[in-house]
């Protein structure tokens, strides 16, 4: 099953992201995860959070150019090696990987993978087959 | 002897005589319109004025103005003062499909404009002797074709290089010993620069002067030039409504533009109400067709903002000075040598599926012009990835790109980010210094 993440657009200019984190702030929203993909001019935002749709609707009222995105979560013993396992499992697949970012789970000895990859149930497949737990 | 003149009797003609001459082209050239182009027809009808009516130069004040408006909307035919199978050869401004301004000419239309080309490639020393290199755009656009009629007509060995490519520029103009440089003044610093990159220094290059056009340009970038390639530069005046460069040229001076008054007629006027202004005063530049046939135009506004002078010029030549152009007086941008109207961009954002909102802002880094465009991105617009966004920015450059003939580049910004306002929006910032 996938999660949904929200992904914003940030101008790459000074104050631009502080002015959106402060929006979830505002509204009590929680960050489980969170990545920024940059160039020259604009940065995506992409967080995992508490409340999806709050922060959808919060960000949008603001003016924020936002949409939420369903991604796969892997949970990953936080070991040497595990990362490259699961990648190896998507790669026998020929599943492309468009981005990813990881973050160690607050249970300790976990780490967790998210990953956009164009097919959400193959992906999944191949991954809880191959022994991966995945939200 | 040194050949000072292409056509010396008309270049240096009295200006008691010019006048005359150009009372009776006039004259020649209006009932030529009247009797074949409906659209001007109806202008003067409208304004109760006939042919007969214009009996001295200064009766020229009592017909309508023409605008870039006018081309557009009798565009393509509606302008044409022949049968078509008279002409051979159109040129073309850039512009939005369907909005361009085509010019038409006869081989008599040719001949002239060559022909004007050709006085300026003499006033600046050539003679069939030079070796002169064109590097203007060849096609559609003016720069080209008109040097390289003018060449032709000079005598001179002509080097048809077109735009582009500054390896092989460089190359011919020292095998071939290139002696007159044709371009637009941002591409003759350029090719300065380019030089001495490659460890030529002023002196190693043949040339003596070079002829450049198309685009404004200040006396620092003169300076520049002269200094970087060695040469004197001159200035050159055309648009391709009038028939291209060559409408006024700069002679061995380098103070102001002789006009071809033998084929324009020049008047200054006020842009807001119309009214002609006095010899020396600065206003807007509308030139009449003195011998046109297939495209012939009455007091065709330019919107370019000059002065005009008859002081004496110590060249010998008697033809009105126009100082170079001072600015414009509608939004009209010119970057690397095209016309670019803000509207013409917002088209294309339309025609995209943005919204109106958008800066454009040209500069001008290492000599050649930039244009950035800022466009806000819509929400619905918005894919999750950064390859998404610029390809999306990659597109409409290249729809720009399309329309304009220049590649620009484009910047996506937030909702909201570009400043709105409550008059005439604030669309162009031209960090340029243009005009001294």
């Amino acid at each position: 099953m996938a999660i949904r993440q929200i992904t914003a657009f940030v101008e790459n200019q000074q104050g631009k992201l502080a002015e959106v984190t402060k929006l979830l702030a505002d509204n009590g929203i929680d960050l489980r995860a969170l990545s920024i993909a940059d160039t020259k001019d604009f940065g995506i935002l992409r967080v995992i959070v508490n409340d999806t749709d709050k922060a959808y609707s919060v960000l949008s009222q603001n003016g924020v150019i936002v949409k939420t995105t369903e991604v796969i979560a892997v949970e990953l013993n936080d070991r040497p090696g595990e990362m490259s396992r699961a990648l190896a499992v998507l790669d026998g697949e020929e599943i492309n990987i468009e981005y990813l970012y990881a973050f160690i789970s607050a249970t300790p000895g976990r780490a967790d993978l998210v990953l956009r990859v164009a097919d959400n149930a193959a992906a999944e497949k191949a991954l809880n087959a191959a022994g991966f737990k995945t939200a | 002897m040194k050949q000072r003149y292409y056509q010396e009797e008309i270049e240096t003609m009295p200006v008691s005589e010019i006048k005359k001459l150009q009372e009776r082209k006039l004259q020649k050239q209006i009932r030529h319109v009247y009797e074949h182009v409906p659209y001007y027809r109806a202008l003067m009808d409208a304004k109760g004025v006939k042919p007969e009516d214009i009996k001295c130069l200064e009766d020229i004040r009592k017909l309508p103005f023409l605008s870039k408006s006018d081309l557009r909307e009798t565009y393509p035919y509606g302008m044409l003062a022949v049968p078509l199978a008279d002409c051979v050869r159109i040129q073309s401004t850039s512009g939005t499909t369907g909005k361009r301004v085509i010019a038409y000419y006869t081989q008599h239309d040719v001949d002239l404009w060559e022909e004007c080309c050709a006085r300026a490639i003499v006033a600046v020393g050539g003679t069939k002797e030079d070796v002169v290199q064109v590097c203007y755009g060849y096609g559609l656009f003016t720069g080209g074709p008109g040097l390289n009629g003018g060449s032709h007509k000079v005598g001179s060995l002509t080097l048809p290089m077109s735009s582009g490519n500054t390896d092989r520029q460089i190359q011919f103009m020292m095998d071939l010993k290139a002696t007159i440089l044709c371009c637009t003044p941002s591409y003759a610093a350029y090719i300065g620069e380019s030089l001495k990159d490659r460890g030529y220094k002023p002196e190693d290059n043949f040339l003596k002067a070079g002829i450049f056009g198309a685009e404004p340009w200040t006396e620092e970038m003169r300076r520049d030039i002269q200094a970087s390639l060695g040469i004197k530069a001159y200035d050159i005046y055309g648009l391709t409504e009038t028939s291209g460069p060559g409408v006024a040229f700069e002679c061995s001076e380098q103070h102001g533009m002789h006009i071809n008054e033998d084929h324009f007629y020049a008047e200054v006027i006020d842009p807001e109400t119309g009214e002609v202004l006095p010899e020396g005063s600065k206003g807007e530049l509308v030139f009449t067709s003195l011998d046109k046939e297939a495209f012939p135009l009455i007091r065709y506004r330019t919107r370019d903002i000059c002065v005009l002078t008859r002081e004496k010029c110590a060249c010998g030549r008697t033809h009105i000075r126009m100082s170079k152009p001072m600015g414009r007086s509608d939004d009209m941008l010119i970057i690397r040598g095209v016309n670019v109207f803000p509207s013409q961009i917002e088209t294309v954002l339309l025609n995209e599926g943005y919204a109106p909102n958008y800066r454009i802002e040209v500069d001008r880094v290492n000599n050649s012009d930039t244009l950035d465009v800022f466009v806000e991105l819509l929400p619905e617009q918005f894919s999750d990835t950064v390859s998404g966004v610029t390809a999306m920015e990659k597109k409409l450059a290249n729809a720009i790109k399309t329309i304009l003939g220049i590649n620009p580049t484009v910047h996506l910004v937030a909702p909201r980010s570009i400043e709105r306002s409550e008059g005439k929006a604030v669309r162009v910032i031209d960090k340029r210094k243009l005009h001294d």
